[in-house]
C-alpha cells in the first residue's frame, strides 16, 4: 500500500460576511441584547420621567436592592447551563434566611451562624443534584420537592419573622462605602464577587468547561470522559450555597428573618438568566448576563414604582420581555442547527 | 503491508458475553487488535458490532469474558477508564459539543492549565498543533457546529490522538461523508496506522473495508463467525459469512419486480400539481393498485418531501390529491390513514420506532390507533398478529418482548414495516426503509415489498441506492432539485440511464 499524501482540507473560515458575523457571534448575540435593552430602559427612563433618574443614588440602591437575586442569579446560570433547573432556591433562601436569624437570636455567633446557613443551603443543592443525577429525577420535579422541603423547613424553625441584632451581620448592610453620589454596601460587594467568581469558574477551570459541555451534549461529555455526575451534582450544590448566601444578604437587606420571604422569587432569578441570554437548553450563557439580566429587572420595578403604576405591571412588562428573549433564542438556536 | 502476527496485541477480548432484556446481544466473541493494523469488524444489523464496540469502551458492562489491554486485565466502568487505558472511539454521529469551539473539543479535559486556571492560548495552540499533525488547517476557535460532519469526524480523531491513543475505534465514520471526504479521512487513517495506532474501523461499505483493512473480523446474531486476513477472504465469502446465506436471494428479484402492470383502470392515487411555496414545485403523480412507484433523486431532490405532502404531514398549499378518482382532503395524516395508506418515514428513532416500547407493542400501535382507544385489541388476536408478522419479516431476536430500542436498525425497520402491514394499507409510503442496514435485511424487506405488491399493493418506494429503486419499482419518478423532471419505465432503462437522466434531463446537452 502506497502511502498517501493527505489533502488539504477545505474549511470555511470565517467569511467577513453578516451571516457569518452572526453564525460566529451566536452565542453572546443575546447577551449584548439584553444589555441594549437595559441601556434602553436606562435612558428611556432618564427622558421620560419626571425628576432625574439616572441619579448616582438611584443606581448604587440597584445593586442594593437586587443583591439577594443577583446572587441566586449566579447560582441559576450554572444549573441552566448544564439543561437543568433549579425551582427550590427562593425557599431555600427563605429557610437559611429564618435559621440564620434564629441562630444568632439564640446568641450563636456569626461566625457559627453564617456557614451554618450556607451549609443548609448547600445541603439541599445536594440532596437536588443527586436525584437528578443518580437517581434520573426530572430536575424540575427533584427541585420542586427541595421547594417544599426548604419552605416546610423555615416554618418548622419559625412561623413568625425573628428579627435580626447582630451587629456583623446588620454592618453588612449598613456600611456605606462612598464615592460622591455612589455608593455599595458590602452586601452588595458580596454579590459583585459572586459574579465575578461565578464567570473565573465557568471559564478557566475544566469544571466551567465541562459544566459548558454537559449543556451541549450531555452523552458527548460523558463519551469524551468528562466528570459528567460530580459535575452536574456540583452544580446544584453551588445553587444551593448560592440559595444559602443569598439568605444571609437578605437577612441583613431586611434586618429579619421571614419563612414566607422568596415565594416566587426562583422564577425571578429564572427570568432574568433568560433575559441576559443564557439558553434554557443548555451549553450557551454567561453569568455576566445573568448580571445584565437582573439589572434589567431591578430597573424595570425601580421605573414602576417611580411612575407609581400598580405592581402588576411589573410581572406583565417581565413576562412579555421573557416571551420575547424565548423567541429570540429559538431563532438563534434554529439558525445555528441549519448552520451543520 | 503491516501484516505481521509476531507483533504482540494491544488489545485482546476473550469469550466477551453481554445480555440485554430478552436478547442475548454477544455470545463468546473473541477480538483481537494489533499495533499498525487496520482491522474491520462487519456483520449484519444486529450481528453485535455495536455492542462489541461498547464493550470494549465500557458504556456497556460485560456479563462474561476478559479483556486485556497490553498485557493487563482490565475492568472498564466508564468511557473515561478506556480513554485512560489508550482506547478512544470517534462515533457516526459525531459525540463532540457543538456548542464549544474546535480547538476546547479537541482538548476538553485536558486543557493546559498555569496556576490553576486553563491556559486559553496554549489550549489553542496545542489543538493547532493536534489539528495540524491530520492535515487539518481551521481556525481552532471557530464554533465546532460550523463545520461540516467530515471535518468534525477528524476533529473527533484529533481529540483522540490528544489522549495519545494506542486503539482508535471508528465507528460508521464514513457514512455521511462524500467521496473526497473519505478519502482524505482515510489518508489521516494509513497516517496513523503507519505511527502504531491499532485502528478497528466498522462500516457498512464493502469498498471502503477492502480499500483500507488488513484484516477482517466477521460476526452474525451475536456470535464469531472468524477473523481473517483481507488477502484470504474474498467478497462473496465475507456476504456469505455475514447473511449466513447465498446471495440468490437479491438476484432472483430483479425477476420478480418487472411483471406488467394494469394502468388502464383509475389510478388508486392520483395527484396533480401537488407543490408547496419553497418545498417542492408543482408536481403529478399516479398510482395505480397493485405497482411500485420509485422516488429516484439525490438527498434534498423533494422525495421525502413529496411523500409528506402526499400523506398530509405536510400541508400543500396548492394542487389536490384524489384517491380511487374521488377528491380527498389530506391535511393531516389522519385523512390518508382514513384513506387505507401508511407511511413509514425516513426518520427511523425520530418519527418511527418507539424505542422504550416491546416489538409487540410497537407492531400494534397501527391497528389500535385504527380500531380507536374504546375498542382494545383482544391479548389472543394480538399475539396472533404479532407472532405473524415476527414471522413472516424474519424480525430477529423473534421475541415480542424484546424492547425495540435494543434491536438493531435493520430488525427496527422490520417492526415498523409490520406495523404498517397489520394496518392493511392498500398504499404503503416507504421512505429510505433500507437506509443503513445490512445486505440481510434489505433482501428480507425487498422480497416482502415485491410479494405484497404482487398481491395488490400499492407502494411508493423511496431510496439512494438507485440500483434497489430498478429492481424494486415497475416505474419510477425522477426528482431534482426539489422538482418532478420526468417518469421511466424500469423496464426499459438500466442503472447508467437513470443516473443519466437524473443527472443532465431537462438540461438540453450537459457538458
Amino acid at each position: 500500500m502506497s502511502t498517501t499524501t493527505t489533502p488539504e482540507v477545505r474549511t470555511r473560515r470565517s467569511a467577513p460576511s453578516y451571516q457569518g458575523f452572526i453564525a460566529r457571534h451566536a452565542a453572546t448575540t443575546p447577551t449584548y441584547a439584553a444589555v441594549l435593552i437595559l441601556l434602553v430602559l436606562l435612558a428611556g427612563a432618564e427622558t421620560f420621567l419626571p425628576g432625574n433618574f439616572l441619579s448616582p443614588g438611584n443606581l448604587s440602591a440597584l445593586l442594593l436592592d437586587n443583591a439577594y437575586l443577583l446572587v441566586l442569579a449566579v447560582g441559576m446560570t450554572f444549573v441552566i447551563l448544564t439543561a437543568g433547573i433549579d425551582l427550590s432556591v427562593g425557599s431555600v433562601m427563605a429557610f437559611t434566611g429564618v435559621l440564620g436569624a434564629q441562630l444568632l437570636a439564640q446568641g450563636t455567633p456569626a461566625v457559627v451562624a453564617v456557614p451554618a446557613m450556607l451549609l443548609a443551603g448547600g445541603a439541599i443543592g445536594l440532596l437536588i443534584g443527586v436525584l437528578v443525577q443518580y437517581f434520573h429525577v426530572q430536575p424540575f420535579i427533584a427541585s420542586l420537592g427541595g421547594l417544599f422541603l426548604a419552605r416546610g423547613l423555615a416554618f418548622v424553625v419559625s412561623l413568625q419573622s425573628i428579627k435580626v441584632e447582630e451587629p456583623t451581620v446588620l454592618w453588612l448592610q449598613q456600611t456605606r462605602i462612598r464615592l460622591d453620589g455612589w455608593y455599595i454596601t458590602p452586601t452588595g460587594i458580596i454579590a459583585l464577587l459572586a459574579v465575578a467568581f461565578a464567570a473565573l469558574v465557568l471559564h478557566l477551570t475544566r469544571f466551567g468547561r465541562t459544566v459548558y459541555a454537559i449543556g451541549g451534549n450531555e452523552g458527548s461529555a460523558r463519551l469524551m470522559g468528562l466528570a459528567v455526575a460530580r459535575t452536574k451534582v456540583t452544580a446544584y450544590v453551588i445553587s444551593g450555597l448560592c440559595g444559602g448566601l443569598a439568605g444571609l444578604l437578605l437577612t441583613a437587606y431586611s434586618g429579619a428573618g421571614y419563612p414566607r420571604n422568596g415565594i416566587g422569587t426562583e422564577l425571578d432569578a429564572i427570568a432574568a438568566v433568560v433575559i441576559g441570554g443564557t439558553l434554557l437548553t443548555g451549553g450557551r450563557g454567561y453569568v455576566l448576563g445573568s448580571l445584565v439580566g437582573v439589572l434589567v429587572f431591578g430597573t424595570i420595578k425601580t421605573i414602576i414604582s417611580f411612575m407609581g403604576a400598580e405592581q402588576s405591571w411589573m410581572q406583565i412588562i417581565i413576562g412579555g420581555l421573557l416571551l420575547l428573549f424565548i423567541v429570540v433564542q429559538r431563532a438563534i438556536v434554529a439558525r445555528s442547527e441549519r448552520q451543520r | 503491508m503491516p501484516a505481521d502476527t509476531e507483533v504482540p496485541p494491544v488489545v485482546q477480548m476473550r469469550g466477551i458475553t453481554i445480555r440485554f432484556p430478552g436478547v442475548l446481544a454477544l455470545d463468546h466473541v473473541d477480538l483481537t487488535l494489533r499495533p499498525g493494523e487496520v482491522h474491520s469488524l462487519m456483520g449484519e444489523n444486529g450481528a453485535g458490532k455495536s455492542t462489541l464496540i461498547k464493550a470494549l469502551t465500557g458504556v456497556y458492562p460485560v456479563d462474561g469474558g476478559t479483556i486485556t489491554v497490553t498485557g493487563t486485565d482490565r475492568t472498564f466502568a466508564s468511557t473515561a477508564d478506556a480513554q485512560a487505558a489508550g482506547i478512544s472511539t470517534v462515533y457516526q454521529e459525531v459525540n463532540l459539543c457543538p456548542n464549544l469551539s474546535v480547538g476546547e473539543n479537541v482538548m476538553l479535559g485536558h486543557e493546559p492549565r498555569r496556576r490553576g486556571v486553563i491556559d486559553w492560548r496554549a489550549t489553542h495552540t496545542e489543538a493547532a498543533r493536534h489539528l495540524e499533525a491530520l492535515h487539518l488547517d481551521i481556525d481552532t476557535r471557530s464554533p465546532l457546529s460550523r463545520h461540516s460532519i467530515a471535518v468534525q469526524q477528524l476533529v473527533a480523531i484529533s481529540r483522540a490522538m490528544v489522549l495519545d491513543s494506542k486503539v482508535l475505534i471508528l465507528d460508521e465514520p464514513t457514512s455521511s461523508l462524500d467521496r473526497d471526504e473519505v478519502d482524505q479521512l482515510f489518508g489521516v487513517v494509513r497516517d496513523l496506522r503507519d505511527r502504531g495506532v491499532a485502528i478497528l474501523f466498522v462500516s457498512h461499505f464493502l469498498d471502503q473495508v477492502y480499500e483500507i483493512s488488513d484484516r477482517i473480523t466477521v460476526l452474525r446474531n451475536g456470535a464469531l463467525v472468524g477473523e481473517h486476513a483481507v488477502a484470504d477472504l474474498p467478497r462473496d465469502a465475507l456476504v456469505t459469512k455475514m447473511i449466513g446465506r447465498e446471495l440468490h436471494d437479491l438476484e432472483s428479484l430483479s425477476r420478480t419486480a418487472h411483471r406488467a402492470v394494469d394502468r388502464s383502470g383509475e389510478p388508486l392515487l392520483s395527484a396533480r400539481g401537488i407543490g408547496r411555496r419553497g418545498v417542492l414545485e408543482p408536481a403529478d403523480l399516479d398510482v395505480y393498485p397493485g405497482e411500485v412507484v420509485g422516488l429516484a433523486g439525490l438527498l434534498g431532490s423533494g422525495r421525502t418531501e413529496l411523500v409528506r405532502l402526499l400523506y398530509g404531514a405536510d400541508r400543500a398549499d396548492v394542487g389536490h390529491v384524489s384517491v380511487r378518482g374521488e377528491r380527498a382532503r389530506m391535511t393531516s395524516p389522519r385523512h390518508a390513514i382514513d384513506r387505507r395508506m401508511a407511511f413509514s418515514s425516513e426518520d427511523r428513532r425520530g418519527e418511527g420506532i418507539v424505542a422504550d416500547l416491546t416489538v409487540a407493542e410497537n407492531i400494534v400501535l397501527g391497528i389500535q390507533a385504527q380500531r380507536g382507544w374504546a375498542r382494545p385489541i383482544r391479548r389472543s388476536e394480538r399475539d396472533a398478529v404479532v407472532a405473524e408478522y415476527i414471522q413472516a419479516l424474519g424480525v430477529r431476536p423473534a421475541n415480542p418482548d424484546a424492547i425495540v430500542g435494543n434491536l438493531s436498525g435493520g430488525n427496527q425497520q422490520k417492526v415498523l414495516l409490520a406495523r404498517w402491514l397489520a394496518t392493511a394499507p392498500e398504499l404503503l409510503v416507504l421512505d429510505e426503509p433500507t437506509r443503513g442496514i445490512d445486505v440481510g435485511a434489505k433482501a428480507d424487506i425487498q422480497h416482502k415489498v415485491s410479494e405484497l405488491s404482487a398481491q395488490g399493493l400499492s407502494v411508493i418506494f423511496i431510496s439512494s441506492e438507485l440500483e434497489e429503486v430498478l429492481r424494486l419499482a415497475q416505474r419510477i419518478a425522477v426528482l431534482r432539485d426539489r422538482r418532478k423532471i420526468g417518469e421511466l419505465d424500469s423496464g426499459q432503462v438500466d442503472l447508467d440511464g437513470l443516473v443519466d437522466y437524473l443527472a443532465n434531463a431537462g438540461k438540453g446537452s450537459a457538458a
